[in-house]
């Protein structure tokens, strides 16, 4: 792919604009968080021409916002966000992307890392074993249609009510887990089909399950609101999404959606920015099934969780409430939301697609929950596997200019042959066993392929969006040990 | 035999370029790469089979449904599929029987699990036979 030649104004060191007249049709103006280094990087591809080709949705207001983890999409780049008036704009599954409600959970623990270490082959491979993973893995849940249909609609309250769980989990999940608006009706028999049986499971690609150390903590005031005192303390990382059920739901509407666009007359820089009208019929269904692929992500987090509180019970022989296994947060890094923000002056009511972004609301916002109302939201993010993980807390900032929300993780700077040419599975595994981390994976291809040189240090991206204010650091973590899908 | 199909890098995704003498040959053989990608198919036998029919567009949406509905039955029936014989082949229609296997796990290697086909680099060309082109979400 050619390099991106085109124009970036620097608006300061962490901000770089892709001006409104870079290519006809934008109606905004791109805005890229970066270090010049990164950019360099964001250059080599066509990611910026994807920022600039968003700017084109009708509808879109403020700027198409691109995070520092930014990388090439469909249409819509990977880390990016558009916001889009629900009165007269779009909305497009692309800026959702195929897995919706792919996000990060996080759980802390009262153990430390020596109390963990000398039993973490055990752990890990508990975990693996409770928890399925990998290509076409099915899970321990088996529901009939009525009982998926309640899943889409109630979302992790479903699991909780079903016994996975507890009640205080949902207060930290983002929209309690549990999204109104979604209608069965708008997802397809196949969505439904594909679902049903992956319920509970991690899936493959990207996604995994990480026992953690705190290796640093930036704010310990923030830190101990939620539940991380010390650095050593073993925290559990969760990340996954709706897996087939979210992709076909995509799939199913991205059909609906081509055709919307010649209906209603929307001239689009690239066909997978297809869209309708939010208020549109074809808009308004594919909301009511992304809500729903949504409330499935949730739960399958939720039942994934209370597996694992019960490995750790049984490895370290202490109940639930003695090993302190507390949620710290959940966030979506895939989906669509109806919020208000102030625009130029204007309180304007707008949809804001989060595709590979995360939430970030300050202090004292109405839905950040009570327990982080003095602090922010958490927002957690992944590095790749094998380096480290940070918590961050939302900004005031992050509301001024990015619609709440900051960056979503790494990002992939090397494609998946090229990680599997460069290294193989067996030696990635060797190597983190090097460095103390033990891994258990389904397929030593699908390790290789997420080793950490196919990724940005997520550490540099994190930076960015601490110097730039739209999140603040708070903790860093570091892996004992990995399952991944 | 000339060469069936190759895979195309791309950062966070794999695509595939098929080629055939004519539509259908490109079109089976698209679908022979999507499950090349996944495992490796001398291991897979053909000894079930599934009917599949898909309308579209036009060619290239035709491509695009044509896979999906693989990767669908391939995630509810857990079937990997190596033979596909294309019996109709129109503007906007497919139907074709596939021939594959149920997933062993002591057989199969699963690679990689393809998630979706997707409208980027969609391509529908001919160019001394055919050659088509599409990007999987992995």
């Amino acid at each position: 792919m050619p390099r991106w030649e085109g124009t970036l104004k620097k608006i300061d060191d962490y901000r770089w604009e892709i001006p409104q007249s870079y290519k006809a049709g934008m109606r905004v103006p791109g805005l890229i968080y970066a270090d010049e280094a990164m950019l360099e990087h964001i250059r080599e591809d066509q990611t910026p021409e994807q920022v600039a080709n968003v700017a084109c949705l009708p509808g879109i207001v403020a700027r198409s916002l691109a995070m520092p983890d930014i990388h090439w999409g469909y249409g819509f780049p990977i880390g990016g966000v558009a916001a889009t008036r629900i009165e007269d704009g779009v909305i497009s599954p692309g800026g959702v992307g195929y897995d919706i409600n792919c996000g990060v959970r996080l759980l802390r623990t009262n153990l430390m890392q020596e109390d963990v270490s000398p039993k973490i082959e055990e752990l890990i491979s508990e975990l693996y074993r409770a928890i399925p993973s990998g290509v076409g893995s099915q899970g321990r849940l088996r529901l009939d249609q009525k009982e998926i249909e309640k899943v889409l609609l109630m979302g992790a309250r479903w699991a909780v009510e079903k016994g996975y769980g507890e009640a205080r989990d949902l207060e930290v999940t983002e929209a309690n887990g549990s999204m109104p608006g979604g209608d069965p009706q708008c997802v397809s028999t196949k969505a439904k089909q594909r679902g049903g049986p992956q319920l509970g499971t991690l899936g493959a690609g990207n996604h995994f399950l990480e026992v953690q150390a705190v290796e640093e903590i930036y704010e310990p005031a923030i830190a101990a609101v939620m539940g991380i005192e010390r650095v050593g303390q073993v925290l559990l990382l969760i990340h996954t999404g709706s897996r087939g059920f979210g992709h076909q739901v995509c799939t199913d509407h991205l059909v609906t959606m081509g055709a919307a666009v010649q209906r209603y007359g929307i001239h689009l820089p690239d066909r997978q920015l297809a869209c309708a009208p939010v208020k549109s019929p074809e808009g308004k269904d594919y909301f009511a099934a992304m809500v729903c692929a949504a409330n499935y992500a949730w739960t399958n987090r939720q039942c994934i969780t209370h597996w694992a509180r019960e490995c750790f019970v049984k490895v370290f022989g202490q109940s639930q409430r003695e090993l302190g296994l507390e949620m710290v947060y959940d966030v979506t890094h895939n989906i669509a939301k109806m919020e208000d923000y102030q625009v130029d002056g204007k309180r304007l009511s707008l949809c804001i697609h989060r595709k590979g972004a995360t939430r970030a609301f300050p202090a004292g916002h109405p839905e950040v929950p009570a327990i982080y109302a003095e602090i922010g939201q958490p927002v957690l993010i992944p590095g790749d596997m094998g380096r480290y993980s940070y918590i961050l807390v939302g900004t005031q900032r992050a509301m001024e200019e990015t619609f709440g929300s900051t960056c979503h993780g790494a990002g992939r700077v090397q494609s998946r042959t090229a990680a599997k040419r460069s290294q193989r599975g067996v030696d990635v595994a060797r190597r983190l066993a090097q460095r103390g981390i033990i891994v258990k994976a389904g397929s030593m291809a699908s390790l290789a392929e997420e080793a950490s040189e196919a990724y940005k240090d997520v550490a540099a991206v994190v930076e960015v969006t601490h110097n730039a204010g739209i999140s603040r650091k708070v903790a860093k973590a570091r892996p004992l040990g990995v399952v991944k899908g | 035999m000339s060469k069936r199909f190759e895979v195309i890098e791309h950062t966070a995704d794999v695509g595939i370029a098929a080629y055939g003498s004519d539509l259908k040959k490109a079109f089976a053989n698209a679908a022979y790469a999507l499950f090349s990608l996944m495992v490796d198919l001398k291991h897979v036998g053909d000894n079930l089979d599934r009917e599949v029919e898909v309308t579209a567009e036009n060619h290239e949406d035709l491509l695009v449904a044509w896979l999906n509905e693989l990767i669908y039955l391939f995630e509810v029936e857990s079937i990997l599929f190596k033979r596909f014989r294309i019996d109709e082949l129109t503007e906007t229609k497919l139907k074709a029987r596939c021939y594959g296997e149920k997933v062993d796990p002591v057989r199969h290697k699963i690679r990689v699990g393809v998630k979706a086909a997707t409208y980027h680099m969609l391509k529908v060309e001919k160019d001394n036979g055919f050659r088509v082109q599409v990007l999987f979400d992995i």
